[in-house]
């Protein structure tokens, strides 16, 4: 009846996890219950979970990722003590909980962290800077959020019920086998992937659709914001990627589930196969997490130098050699594999030669700071941070990418601090840049300055604490994912990340003060402009927060740097006084699709975990069903009359005209 | 603020006339659908890919069990190929009947590529019943691994062709040639196409190459 699952699935002898899933459980059920004793539920289902709106969509996504940005974190925190205590010891971790912790906290921070950050970013900026109204497939868009919640809510269950992956973020085989691995830890990790996998190429699909097909008129381009390109850049890789995730794990999943052969030790089975496949999307992987940063830190740095990008077109063709690069250097992560010199040299080569349009950007981030009007609010300090950070990053990883030097770092802690120097400095602090900078977008309100720079400081001051030692330790010979170790020499430097770990904990508190503190102060901190860092692209021309319909009319593009134009050229002309004819819009109308959708995916999922059949049944004709119902419905759109419109955009015209003779000049 | 009256019409402006070739705003619900639908098949046909790169690396692992030229059957392959060529056919006779609205022979077209497509799948399900029976299974070999999910993959997707077919048959019934239905349609018909794309490269890749060694 119910599959594998029985009571001993629920880890009453470790105390651990049992405290922390009732303590969320707990929390969870204190805001449930707080949300309809408070009656906000009908406001939420209408105006939130089944909104098709793609800024509300990205909202969702970002708060997603920040929530589990937290229980990836704790993760972090608990492996830093862990190795600082470790030492000729067993720490305070069981081996097999250790395991569990590493593997989760790398896929979280990459599956439910960095991903939906960017693409939520990416889902509430893009639409606003082509001067849309909405992405290509708004309720799509809806589903694609909903099972990426379903995967991390699966890889959550597993703290509870039944156990985690110990195999590492990334699954390999033979270990991920059923023979070494039985439990349901791979199960959970696979299939919350797989789910949460749909959902991205979904937005995947959705954002290249938007970008290429629905820029408002005029926007050629070369017209674009650099974050656009770097959005194209991004889901074209998705696209092209996330469906080889897809194939191999679906693989791994036949030979855990049926019986199948294609990775395992006996019967022709390829192991190496695996790596090959993982790592033709994994390699991809990081360059669609990272461009979109490399697009956030180009607005970022323009808005804030008040000059226009430097070498737009250089970085357009960089982003794009980029895209097409990344797909010719995945051998690199097993150069010692046994490939042979020559393959060896060829991926080390390509490995190296993706550095040249990153550095082509760095230089013009740098030469568009040079001789502009530099203000250091946080989203900029965030942009300064990660220029630092990722050179050092940058140069570890073409060290790495030099064959003979990775036979003697590959798998050392020396690796762990490299990708965690560029994820972090460049992913993580692209998301928080892009977070600062669009949040008054968003929300109508600015971020607490004072929290956004002690926030910065700690989590920039805190990563070299704890990175720096990580290098150090792997040039030491310390390999990563030690239990617990012997080496005296390793100790003091395992301790001083602890520390920095400390100080980066103090970094993200004070990002949620910040949070807590901006609205508790939300009058006193209120934009009406729309346009609080006096900015240069089409998502500051409108409302903030923006209205449904995002433009009133479909902006005409004249030029790049769309928005400042019309600035300029309005107060040349002492402009505004044209009253325009409005008209009615059409826009989609809400639908529960996607949560349905979900819903049925999590049973599905969980019941696939647990190898309960008639479930799976049951939630894929649910899920079917949900389709054709979707698929019956006779009216997608509502219209939003001419009056309506004009009321709300006379509003927002008022406010800008103010503002409007003062731009360039603050 | 220039997002004034001009905004939002087609006309040209002439300010704009010989200099650059201005982009003229969002597409069409048409092309946008359509394009989103092409971006998806080729992801799609990434993911074969996948397992035909699988299916390249493991052919050769037999680990003691038979080999491609000893269980395909050529006659099977064959009829399985002209019924998924002809299904593409009667597909496009059904989507030409859906541009002009003509129910009958729309409902013609659509009935006959689902029997094609359903004949296919009982010869693909008889041929992989057969090889289970004689103990040629997917878990006896790495190859037989390959084989089964290449060609099961592809089953799958003609599964679920099959599903979206008859869902469609019904929209029209329901609806008749509404424009979204129409799009939907459309992107049916791309699908169902794709599908004999692959189904070209599985019978080169397996059935063709496999029958030779």
């Amino acid at each position: 009846m119910l599959g594998k699952l029985d009571w001993s699935a629920i880890p009453f002898d470790q105390p651990i996890p049992l405290i922390a899933g009732a303590v969320v459980l707990v929390a969870i059920l204190g805001v449930l219950i707080w949300v309809v004793v408070k009656g906000h539920l009908p406001y939420l289902w209408h105006e939130w979970i089944t909104s098709v709106d793609h800024k509300r969509i990205g909202v969702m996504y970002i708060l997603l990722a920040s929530v589990m940005l937290l229980r990836g974190g704790s993760d972090a925190i608990m492996m830093r003590i862990q190795q600082a205590v470790a030492y000729q010891s067993q720490g305070y971790l069981p081996p097999e909980h250790y395991n569990q912790i590493f593997s989760a906290h790398g896929t979280i921070m990459i599956f439910f962290v960095a991903m939906p950050f960017v693409i939520g970013l990416m889902n509430l900026v893009v639409p606003l800077q082509l001067g849309v109204r909405d992405v290509a497939f708004p309720t799509l868009n809806s589903v694609g959020f909903w099972l990426t919640a379903t995967g991390a809510l699966l890889v959550n269950l597993s703290l509870v019920i039944g156990e985690f992956a110990r195999t590492g973020w990334l699954a390999f085989p033979p270990l991920s086998e059923l023979s070494y691995s039985p439990g349901v830890g791979v199960d959970y990790y696979a299939w919350s992937l797989q789910i949460s996998g749909v959902g991205t190429l979904v937005a995947g699909i959705n954002l290249v659709t938007t970008v290429l097909k629905l820029r408002t008129r005029g926007m050629n381009y070369l017209r674009m914001p650099m974050f656009c390109w770097t959005t194209l850049a991004s889901n074209l890789l998705i696209v092209a990627a996330f469906p080889i995730l897809t194939a191999t794990l679906a693989m791994l999943l036949l030979d855990r589930y049926l019986g199948f052969h294609f990775f395992t030790n006996e019967a022709g089975g390829n192991v190496m196969m695996f790596m090959n496949l993982i790592w033709a999307w994994g390699h991809p992987e990081v360059y669609i997490l990272v461009l979109p940063a490399f697009g956030i830190f180009s607005e970022v740095v323009s808005t804030f130098s008040g000059k226009a990008l430097f070498g737009y077109r250089s970085m357009v063709l960089a982003t794009m050699a980029i895209c097409v690069i990344s797909f010719m250097v995945w051998l690199h992560h097993f150069f010692t594999m046994g490939a042979g010199p020559d393959v060896n040299a060829i991926f080390g080569i390509a490995s190296m030669i993706i550095a040249v349009p990153t550095g082509v950007k760095i230089y013009n981030w740098l030469f568009t700071m040079y001789g502009g009007r530099i203000r250091f609010a946080t989203p900029m300090l965030w942009a300064v941070g990660f220029m630092v950070t990722f050179i050092v990053g940058g140069l570890t990883g073409v060290l790495l990418a030099v064959p003979p030097a990775d036979f003697m770092l590959h798998n050392s802690m020396f690796l762990v601090a490299h990708f965690h120097n560029v994820i972090i400095g460049g992913v993580l602090f692209g998301a928080f840049a892009g977070f600062e900078y669009w949040f008054p977008k968003a929300f109508g309100f600015r971020l607490d300055e004072r929290w956004g720079k002690a926030a910065f400081w700690f989590t920039f001051l805190g990563f070299f604490i704890t990175f720096i030692p990580l290098y150090v330790a792997g040039m030491l010979g310390m390999t990563r994912r030690m239990q617990h170790y012997d080496v005296a020499a390793w100790r003091p430097w395992m301790i001083v990340a602890a520390i920095g770990m400390a100080v980066l904990t103090i970094g993200v508190i004070c990002q949620i003060m910040q949070l807590v503190v901006s609205i508790r102060n939300r009058e006193a901190l209120r934009d009406r402009t729309g346009d609080p860092w006096d900015g240069r692209s089409l998502e500051w021309a409108t409302a903030s927060p923006p209205p449904v319909f995002n433009f009133a009319f479909n902006p005409d593009v004249r030029g790049e740097d769309a928005y400042w134009d019309m600035k300029i050229h309005a107060r040349q002309q002492s402009l505004g006084h044209d009253v325009p004819e409005y008209q009615d819009i059409e826009m989609p109308r809400n639908s529960p699709t996607g949560f349905v959708c979900a819903f049925f995916a999590t049973i599905m999922g969980f019941a696939l975990i647990w190898h309960i059949w008639w479930m799976v049944i049951l939630g894929g004709i649910g899920a079917f069903a949900t389709f054709v119902v979707f698929a019956w419905r006779d009216h997608d759109e509502y219209v939003i009359p001419a009056d309506e419109v004009a009321a709300i955009d006379r509003v927002n015209l008022e406010e800008r005209r103010s503002l409007v003779s003062m731009a360039g000049t603050i | 603020m220039a997002m004034t009256a001009t905004a939002g019409h087609a006309h040209a402006d002439p300010h704009h006339i010989g200099v650059v070739i201005e982009h003229p705003g969002p597409a069409s619900k048409r092309i946008v659908t359509a394009y989103g639908f092409w971006v998806f098949l080729l992801s799609d046909i990434v993911m074969f890919s996948c397992f035909f790169a699988a299916y390249a690396v493991l052919s050769g692992q037999t680990a003691g069990g038979p080999r491609g030229s000893e269980i395909f059957e050529q006659r099977n392959v064959a009829i399985e190929t002209v019924c998924l060529l002809l299904s593409s056919f009667t597909c496009g006779m059904a989507s030409i009947a859906a541009d002009v609205r003509n129910r009958f022979w729309f409902y013609l077209g659509m009935t006959v590529t689902c029997l094609l497509g359903v004949i296919f799948l009982v010869i693909e399900f008889r041929e992989f019943a057969d090889l289970v029976a004689r103990g040629y299974g997917p878990s006896r070999s790495a190859f037989l691994t390959a084989f089964f999910s290449l060609v099961g993959c592809h089953g799958l997707h003609v599964s679920a062709g099959v599903l979206w077919l008859l869902t469609m048959m019904a929209q029209v019934f329901a609806k008749g040639f509404r424009a979204d239905i129409l799009r939907r349609m459309m992107c049916f018909a791309l699908f169902w196409h794709a599908l004999d794309i692959i189904w070209v490269a599985v019978f080169s890749v397996v059935y063709l190459l496999g029958s030779g060694a």
